[in-house]
């Protein structure tokens, strides 16, 4: 670019933007604060230097366990981003590298699934859970967020596979290469920065998943998204003890996240927008 | 090189997430189809049988639906117009060469990160608390009183939720969009002598239409089945003023358990979410040819 930027021009935008930023962080931002606050400091009101204390952190895991909570979110978001890779590499490959005249047609539907409301399902998904004793089970969880968020890794998958040109493919295949060595010597070292991108993303949304996640568990498979509900009701003087515990709650994703912005653009938008 | 081997194999690594995905689609769908012309009630299951649509014109009549779409559809009209006016502006602000560019991205993303039932707790309790919330604090400190947002204006502080929680994933998608501007081209405009406003009309906004609509398009099929933002701040209170369909069917469902009415509901969602998915499967479909 060619135009000039003035300093005074820099200037102003800098500070609007640092505003604005600030602003739109800043419910994050006092929760982190108020967290380390006792529970008498956190009600005298507005204060943003706190005492320091990591009673409330202390009393959060005493209480209620959370690590418990966490560690099922771990299991959940994790295990069913794999199950859901496992599933969908596959399909995404064989409709990036021989599509044939419905692989658009299958993928639009697959899409499709991703828009059908989940309370229109939740009394059958109850009832099935219900009878295979699957309610408030890991594994009958981990099965529903990778059904949900299946549509979605086959897409990226299928976005990232697609840069990845078809000559070297040809080439290799000219070279004499049999189609597993194509695979674990040509695609595999290609594919692996798109499935990494797609698992990243994938965790975020499994771990922020707040409606199965909920109805679907009590207590020993509840994760942290169900953990953070029981504060639905006021219980006393619980301001630092809720701050304490959705900092925890959020933490680990936040900073997932922060790394995964592109992907973000590339997923939430099924490549319509990179 | 599609030899009729490689074409069956390429079924073959097809099918484990079609058929998944077929089985998650239609199954309980028609289990939820075939409820909603039953009378059924785990609690009372005397009465239980065919009712034909009786169960639609229940949860028609019932005042709770007509509320409850109009929630609905306040919630999604309202935070998209919010998100997408804010996003557009705030994009258009970080666009600009500014000082710590990454960090004021990684701030603005934030909210997007924050689980649902953290995002409307924080809000609750810790903003929007007529006691102990910062709004609170703000409003004492100017000498006025301050509202009782969950008592008095539930689905605004609702809304005020929801909107936090997208307007980063707008703006960063519109940030992603004008960033792929042609800066030759604003060059060029502003060479001719068009003003801020005229290139914004006439370059800027056309440049992102297509993200818009993406914005859009996605944002509404989150925002059609809000839910957690609702169970843990006003439960849907008070009386029905912050129901929106999903939390109406959650509660039919679940709480009273009139399974027939819940799922004549569900399959409403259905219905509504179907409108907005033919639309929106049209727009990404034609960004795929590309």
């Amino acid at each position: 670019m060619a135009r000039a930027v003035t300093t005074q021009h820099k200037t102003i935008a800098t500070a609007a933007a640092w505003i604005v930023a600030l602003l739109i962080f800043f419910p994050i931002l006092y929760t982190i604060i108020t967290s380390f606050k006792s529970e008498q400091e956190a009600i005298q009101g507005f204060a943003l230097i706190p005492s320091g204390t990591t009673e409330s952190y202390a009393e959060v895991q005493a209480q209620s366990g959370y690590f418990k909570f966490f560690l099922n979110s771990v299991i959940l978001s994790v295990g069913s981003t794999l199950l859901a890779i496992l599933i969908a590499v596959p399909a995404a490959w064989s409709m990036a590298f021989s599509p044939t005249k419905r692989t658009k047609d299958i993928l639009m539907w697959m899409l499709s699934t991703k828009m059908m409301p989940a309370v229109a399902v939740l009394f059958p998904i109850y009832l099935i859970f219900r009878d295979t004793g699957l309610l408030d089970s890991r594994i009958g969880l981990t099965v529903m967020l990778m059904l949900i968020n299946l549509p979605i890794v086959v897409w990226m998958l299928y976005t990232y596979f697609r840069e990845i040109p078809g000559e070297i493919l040809e080439a290799a295949r000219m070279d004499g290469a049999s189609l597993w060595n194509e695979i674990i010597y040509v695609l595999t070292p290609m594919a692996v920065p798109g499935i990494a991108s797609t698992m990243l993303l994938n965790i975020i949304l499994a771990w922020n998943e707040a409606f199965w996640t909920i109805r679907l568990t009590t207590t020993d498979a509840a994760p942290l998204t169900a953990f953070i509900s029981s504060f639905s009701s006021p219980q006393g003087l619980f301001w630092a003890k809720l701050s304490a515990a959705s900092t925890l709650a959020i933490a680990p994703i936040l900073i997932m996240g922060w790394f995964s912005q592109k992907q973000l653009v590339r997923g939430l938008t099924f490549g319509a927008v990179k | 090189m599609a030899t009729q081997q490689t074409r069956s194999l390429a079924r073959f690594m097809m099918a484990p997430s079609v058929v998944l995905l077929f089985i998650w689609m239609i199954v309980p769908l028609a289990v939820t189809l075939w409820f909603s012309f039953q009378q059924y009630n785990p609690l009372n299951p005397m009465r239980d049988g065919f009712v034909g649509f009786s169960n639609y014109a229940l949860f028609y009549s019932n005042p709770a639906f007509l509320y409850s779409i109009l929630n609905t559809l306040t919630i999604v009209v309202s935070v998209l117009i919010i998100t997408v006016i804010g996003g557009i502006l705030l994009a258009m602000l970080l666009d600009q060469p500014i000082w710590g560019q990454g960090i004021v991205r990684i701030l603005v993303i934030s909210p997007f990160f924050v689980m649902p039932p953290v995002a409307a707790l924080v809000w609750k309790n810790m903003i929007m608390h007529p006691q102990y919330g910062v709004f609170a604090d703000i409003a004492r400190f100017f000498g006025a009183e301050p509202i009782d947002w969950f008592g008095q204006h539930p689905l605004t502080a609702i809304i005020l939720i929801v909107a936090w929680q997208w307007l980063p994933f707008a703006t960063l998608i519109l940030l992603t969009s004008l960033q792929s501007l042609d800066g030759e081209q604003k060059e060029a405009a502003e060479m001719d002598g068009a003003g801020f406003l005229s290139r914004f009309w006439y370059l800027t906004l056309p440049h992102m239409s297509r993200a818009i609509t993406v914005v859009i398009l996605i944002q509404t099929i989150f925002l059609l089945s809000v839910y957690a933002e609702i169970l843990v701040t006003t439960n849907g209170g008070p009386g029905y003023a912050s129901t929106n369909l999903p939390f109406l069917v959650y509660q039919k469902a679940l709480l009273e358990f009139k399974i027939g009415q819940a799922s004549a509901g569900g399959v409403i969602a259905v219905i509504l979410a179907n409108i907005v998915a033919f639309f929106a499967m049209r727009a990404v479909g034609k960004n795929l040819d590309k």
